[in-house]
């Protein structure tokens, strides 16, 4: 493995850790010390450099090791990547849009050469070099999305859009925080959000259906979600909860530190421009809890955030049982100073 | 939150003479650069500087979506109205600079439709001419029935017929030839999806025709884009700037906001979309609601409006804008 990524895993002996670099670029995703939902999306246009917004899909030092489990989580349950048959036309705009992103951001480490519809793509950190024709499935290993979504960090889905409303009928779901491709395909917006709690007395989702109808292609939109996962475990799927919901039950107050992560996730939203549908990457940035206190700011927010949290909320995001042992660590480093608005460290 | 796309900056590359009232404009980028690929249904909004009156009018695109060289559309003229189609036929020339919006599709395709059953009238031809482009390329099933006034009338019919063959059917009025709606609803097969696009009049009888025979309404998809209706002046007050202003007679009630430097949102132009939307916060008078957006119960309470499409008639009509 070459020197741009780093040799860890994801299960097991869970060897995953955050450089110094990848800790300064983490997305903290809390602007003030309290959390309430909101729709809180903004347009998904580049930040500085090195920041995970400089580019469209950011590739990261955990890229390599990533790809690695999803294969393997691949191989255990095929079903973790599906696709409606009416959704293969997304499936190649959503493969455009990524290999053209790619090329264009990273071009030391992946290369797009067209000629007509005979594409040649190469992606030198996984090494795969593969000619095929732009729209023919025949010519690749797997359909589209599957294809591109074996080479790219963060889950996809991809919403067809008709009758006024969204359906989810296609993805690639193997970093997910507890909610299921398998269960909720063919799924309108509403029903697949209807296990979230208090937001849709809030009308939120009402308001955020309304505004993705009409998002626009060139206008991709982002925002925050997180979460709390035990140990860097990037597959808290339901279909494995026996394996890793028990984790939860072995916190000590000598182990939270090291093995409590807040679970970040980037979501995007694009308009794809053949098939209309739209695609939504959910990008999953996982901290341990001793990574995130080396920024002071970070954890006094973080300790007030959870504290002050619904019980809803905290049940919701599984947490509730270990939010004393986490108050407890992040108290000690909470000296009740002021925090200034916003996600950057001070 | 904005979903405000980066518009197209283009110059006019050629302009045809249809027929009598039709023309064709294509549209090039002018940094020479790929314009974005589309679905078929996609319209933009043309912006026009009318001898000072800013138009912008939602149009079909028409070329082949998989086309980055260009876009094309067809505009019929109309000589009753606002005077965008106007302007288009008299004033746009190869060379001029235009600017249009991104891409926008509030007429798609269904994805999962075993067939595509098109019907035109008229000028409603042109997103069609996209959507067959487009479902050819995919290898899908799709048949076009499309009614016209007159041969000569009948725009892009050779060119549709040459290059689709029998999936191609023409009806000229003069002709006295009609589309035998119920016979062909009647024979086709489980899976196809209908879509509609011309004439009021067309779309409502093969909405009515359809239901009536249980073809289910989800089945069946059609777009109208209405022409901001002309009409009398009337005052309105922007209550969120502290604007006020008069809306002159053919001038748009969105048009009017923007001219008085507001910035309101905005997609279709044409009262389908929904995303002008504006609270009504009071209302001493009759708001002429000519949307497809609002439902009745809305439209009867008076508290929002569609600015692209509705007019207002009265003593005061303040908006929450």
């Amino acid at each position: 493995m070459s020197l741009d990524f780093n040799d860890e895993t994801f299960r097991g002996d869970y060897t995953f850790k955050n450089s110094a670099k990848a800790i300064k670029r983490f997305p903290f995703p809390f602007p003030e010390d309290s959390y309430m939902y909101s729709v809180n999306m903004e347009p998904h246009v580049p930040g500085p450099v090195g920041s995970i917004f400089e580019h469209m899909f950011d590739v990261d030092e955990h890229y390599v090791a990533e790809m690695r489990d999803r294969a393997q989580v691949l191989a255990d349950d095929p079903l973790r990547c599906q696709s409606l048959p009416h959704m293969e036309l997304a499936g190649w705009d959503l493969l455009e849009l990524i290999m053209e992103s790619k090329a264009r951001d990273y071009p030391h480490w992946f290369e797009l050469h067209k000629d007509g519809n005979n594409w040649h793509w190469i992606n030198k950190p996984l090494q795969i070099e593969q000619r095929f024709t732009f729209m023919d499935a025949s010519t690749l290993p797997y359909g589209p999305l599957e294809y591109i979504t074996r080479q790219t960090q963060g889950d996809f889905t991809l919403q067809d859009q008709r009758d006024d409303d969204l359906w989810i009928e296609a993805g690639m779901v193997t970093t997910q925080a507890d909610w299921s491709l398998d269960f909720d395909i063919g799924m309108s917006f509403k029903q697949w959000h209807a296990p979230v709690p208090l937001a849709g007395q809030m009308g939120i989702f009402d308001r955020a259906l309304k505004f993705l109808l009409k998002l626009q292609h060139g206008a991709p939109v982002r925002r925050f979600n997180w979460t709390m996962t035990v140990d860097p475990l990037l597959d808290t799927s339901p279909e494995n909860y026996p394996k890793w919901g028990p984790s939860k039950t072995t916190m000590t107050p000598e182990t939270i530190g090291h093995r409590q992560h807040l679970r970040v996730e980037l979501q995007t939203l694009h308009r794809l421009p053949r098939s209309n549908a739209i695609v939504f990457p959910i990008r999953c940035y996982l901290i341990r809890f001793e990574e995130l206190v080396t920024v002071p700011k970070w954890a006094r927010r973080l300790h007030r955030v959870v504290r002050d949290i619904p019980d809803e909320l905290a049940t919701y995001k599984g947490f509730l049982r270990n939010k004393p042992l986490m108050l407890d660590y992040l108290a000690q480093f909470d000296d009740g100073q002021p925090t200034s608005l916003g996600f950057a460290p001070d | 939150m904005s979903v405000g796309a980066p518009k197209i900056p283009v110059v006019v590359a050629e302009v045809v003479e249809v027929n009598e009232l039709i023309k064709r404009f294509r549209f090039v980028r002018r940094d020479g650069a790929a314009m974005p690929i589309f679905s078929g249904g996609s319209h933009v909004v043309v912006e026009m500087d009318d001898h000072g009156t800013r138009r912008m009018n939602p149009y079909s695109l028409m070329s082949h979506p998989a086309d980055t060289m260009g876009y094309e559309i067809s505009v019929r003229r109309d000589e009753v109205g606002r005077g965008g189609s106007l302007y288009m036929h008299n004033h746009v020339k190869p060379g001029m600079e235009m600017v249009l919006s991104q891409p926008v599709n509030l007429f798609p395709l269904d994805a999962r439709a075993k067939k595509h059953l098109m019907i035109a009238g008229g000028i409603g031809i042109t997103p069609f001419v996209a959507q067959m482009a487009q479902v050819e390329t995919m290898g899908g099933r799709f048949e076009l029935h499309y009614s016209v006034r007159s041969p000569a009338l009948g725009a892009y019919v050779d060119r549709l017929q040459q290059h689709y063959g029998p999936r191609v059917h023409v009806y000229f009025d003069e002709l006295r030839q009609q589309i035998d709606l119920k016979t062909l609803l009647k024979s086709q097969p489980l899976g196809t999806h209908i879509y509609v696009c011309g004439p009021k009049g067309m779309i409502g009888w093969v909405h009515a025709t359809a239901k009536a025979m249980g073809w289910p309404d989800r089945a069946v998809h059609s777009e109208e884009f209405l022409a901001p209706p002309v009409g009398l002046a009337f005052d309105v007050q922007l209550a969120a700037s502290g604007k006020s202003f008069t809306v002159q007679p053919n001038q748009s009630l969105l048009e009017a906001i923007e001219a008085a430097g507001v910035e309101a949102p905005y997609l279709c132009r044409g009262g389908a979309c929904g995303q002008c939307e504006t609270e009504v916060l009071r209302c001493d008078g009759h708001i002429e609601h000519n949307d497809h957006w609002l439902t009745d119960d809305q439209k009867a309470a008076n508290t929002k409006i569609m600015p692209c499409v509705s007019r207002f008639r009265g003593a005061a009509l303040i908006l929450d804008r």
